[in-house]
């Protein structure tokens, strides 16, 4: 990597790295100026080493204002992130952070239920040690293989409810059937949810028939990150009916889901 | 240090290079890592005769060494940029570069005789945006609609006219040549080229609306054969750009012929471009022991 002081503002120091699955990571950066800034629900933009013109945005899992440290959490997809999962404790990696619009948080006494489907579990984590015992973690994930952070939910002191496709671990079947038990049994004042759109898009539809605020937390390919370039566009509502087109980097990636037209 | 300055159509710029017109928006979201006065000027994004929403999503994709987007003009129309960003552009204290687009020679007219009206510094006609079905394409790509567009523009405003070419063209000299007979000012190459990337898997194109612009260090050879050409071909200036990541690529960007340089994907990928970018031509200048950027403008030596 080249250093020239430009570069050096954007260089951080990797202080762990921890393999979770076959394919998801755990990366801890020292960086003690974001995260004193950062929020739960913002995002990191990583430019991995090598041939890559574009950075790769991901999710913030952890926030340690006393250690001067982020945690994120990823899963190898594509070229990028194996480069990522390459790095190794002492290592540098060129991030550009703390990004996007965050959670909008209520009251810690609020009873919370946050979503997370596969790769989209990290951001709940933040939530979850935030709302404390008053939050339910319902996740859901492929298989037994795929399951991760079970045990950081239930250090925050957040009811967790494991969900997978196939049933090989926790319940089988969709995080919806347990939102909705979760729901009858006592209503929250907050849904939070982040993961596959079809998960998200049907989360929302029971909030908004349950009358309960829910906030989302959006993915689309992005180029610059902080709002400048307009291609990480998506359509939303305004309260008056009219559609137009906001930008997950900067106006998200936590939309509340009557904004989003789904 | 070496002297940065350059001056195009009798407008003085601190050093050569411009963030590029598309990634920089209006600046605003840059002014959190560094003040722009830095720059030597800023291209403005496109912008309309009316507010434009933009194409669908995804819009953008990594290719090897550079990037697809397909934005299709997104922007708030040609009376919100002079009420809402022109002001707080023009107090920046870097040459403003309103780049501006239409889908007939009408709107364009229509839009640059607004900016006429204005202290903005200098007009950049985009005659080349390849992502708007009606739009820019038809105008960049032919000579005739190239003289038409440029001259309805230069009817209707006296500002300094740098018109953007398309490199999506079988010989860019000739509308180079067309469009500074109509009286243009200055060029700008390249915009981007026309391509294309798809998903193995679902075998759909990754951009939804299917092409989209290649931009990045890729495409910057073809940046620098055709910044030459259309140098050679006309008398104007020529301002240059196309996959510039570095000082070093500047400078030969220059010395192909341009008087200035922007820079687009490289902001993309990092905020602080160009600075880095002004830093090292000035590096490169003085371990060259050349006294000014402006003596490399067309300086290379062909075989
Ligand atoms: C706001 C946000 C938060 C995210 N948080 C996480 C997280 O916490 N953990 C995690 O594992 N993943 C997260 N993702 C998804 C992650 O960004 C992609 O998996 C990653 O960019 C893929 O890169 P690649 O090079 O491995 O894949 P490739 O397919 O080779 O990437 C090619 C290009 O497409 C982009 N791309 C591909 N898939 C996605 C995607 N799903 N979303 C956005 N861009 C994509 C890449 O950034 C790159 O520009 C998040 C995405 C967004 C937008
Ligand atoms: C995201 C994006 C948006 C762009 N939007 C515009 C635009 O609105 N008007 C325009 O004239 N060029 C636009 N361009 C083209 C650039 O200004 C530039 O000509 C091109 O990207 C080549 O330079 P580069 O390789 O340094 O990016 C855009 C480019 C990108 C990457
Ligand atoms: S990624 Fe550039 S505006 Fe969102």
């Amino acid at each position: 990597m080249k250093q020239d002081k430009y570069t050096e503002k954007l260089t951080y120091s990797v202080r762990s790295m921890e393999q979770l699955t076959a394919a998801a990571w755990s990366m801890v950066i020292e960086c003690p100026d974001v995260a004193a800034k950062a929020q739960p629900g913002q995002f990191v933009n990583l430019l991995p080493d090598g041939n890559f013109t574009l950075r790769r945005p991901i999710s913030i899992c952890g926030i340690d204002r006393e250690q001067g440290t982020l945690r994120i959490v990823f899963e190898v997809r594509g070229k990028g992130t194996a480069a990522l999962s390459q790095l190794r404790a002492g290592d540098t990696v060129n991030m550009l952070a703390p990004l996007g619009h965050g959670f909008t948080l209520p009251a810690k006494e609020t009873r919370a239920i946050l979503i997370g489907g596969g790769i989209g579990t990290p951001p709940m984590l933040p939530l979850a040690q935030y709302f404390g015992a008053n939050a339910v973690v319902i996740s859901g994930f492929r298989n037994q293989d795929a399951v991760i952070l079970q045990a950081d939910f239930a250090a925050a002191g957040a009811k967790t409810i494991l969900c997978t496709d196939d049933g090989s671990a926790g319940r089988f079947g969709l995080v919806t059937l347990p939102l909705e038990e979760e729901i009858a049994a006592q209503k929250p004042g907050l849904i939070c949810a982040c993961g596959p759109l079809p998960m998200l898009r049907a989360t929302a539809a029971i909030a908004k028939a349950e009358e309960i605020p829910c906030q989302v937390s959006l993915e689309e390919r992005m180029g610059c990150g902080i709002g400048a370039c307009l291609v990480c566009a998506c359509r939303t509502v305004d309260p008056d009916g009219t559609e137009q087109y906001r930008h997950v980097c900067k106006n998200g990636p936590v939309f509340n889901a009557e904004e989003v037209q789904w | 240090m070496a002297d940065l300055s350059v001056n195009i159509c009798g407008i003085p710029f601190k050093n050569p290079i411009i963030p590029a017109s598309g990634v920089f928006g209006y600046g605003r979201e840059y002014e959190q890592y560094y003040e722009l006065s830095r720059l030597g000027g800023i291209a403005t994004k496109g912008t309309t005769g009316t507010k434009r929403t933009g194409n669908l999503p995804p819009r953008v994709a990594e290719t090897p060494m550079g990037m697809l987007n397909s934005v299709g003009l997104q922007n708030p129309g040609i009376d919100a940029f002079i009420a809402n960003e022109l002001p707080h552009l023009l107090a920046c204290d870097t040459v403003i570069l309103a780049n501006i687009a239409g889908s007939t020679a009408e709107e364009c007219a229509e839009v640059a005789a607004k900016l006429d009206k204005t202290d903005v510094h200098m007009i950049e006609l985009n005659i080349s945006c390849p992502n708007v079905r009606q739009g820019g394409a038809a105008f960049g790509t032919s000579c005739t609609a190239a003289s038409q567009v440029v001259a309805a523009v230069r009817k209707a405003t006296s500002k300094p006219l740098v018109v953007k070419l398309s490199p999506n063209v079988t010989s860019i000299t000739e509308i180079a040549k067309a469009v500074a007979a109509e009286g243009a000012d200055a060029v700008s190459l390249i915009n981007t080229l026309l391509g294309m990337r798809i998903d193995l898997r679902t075998r759909r194109p990754i951009l939804h609306n299917n092409m989209g612009g290649f931009s990045g260090p890729a495409i910057f050879p073809v940046a620098v054969r055709m910044v030459w050409q259309v140098a050679n071909a006309v008398d104007v200036p020529v301002i240059g750009m196309g996959g510039v990541m570095s000082g070093e690529d500047a400078a030969e960007l220059m010395m192909a012929g341009a008087s200035a340089v922007q820079v687009g994907t490289a902001i993309v990928q990092d905020p602080y471009a160009p600075l880095r970018i002004i830093d090292e031509l000035n590096d490169w200048l003085d371990s060259n022991h050349i006294a000014s950027a402006a003596e490399l403008t067309g300086s290379v030596k062909p075989w």
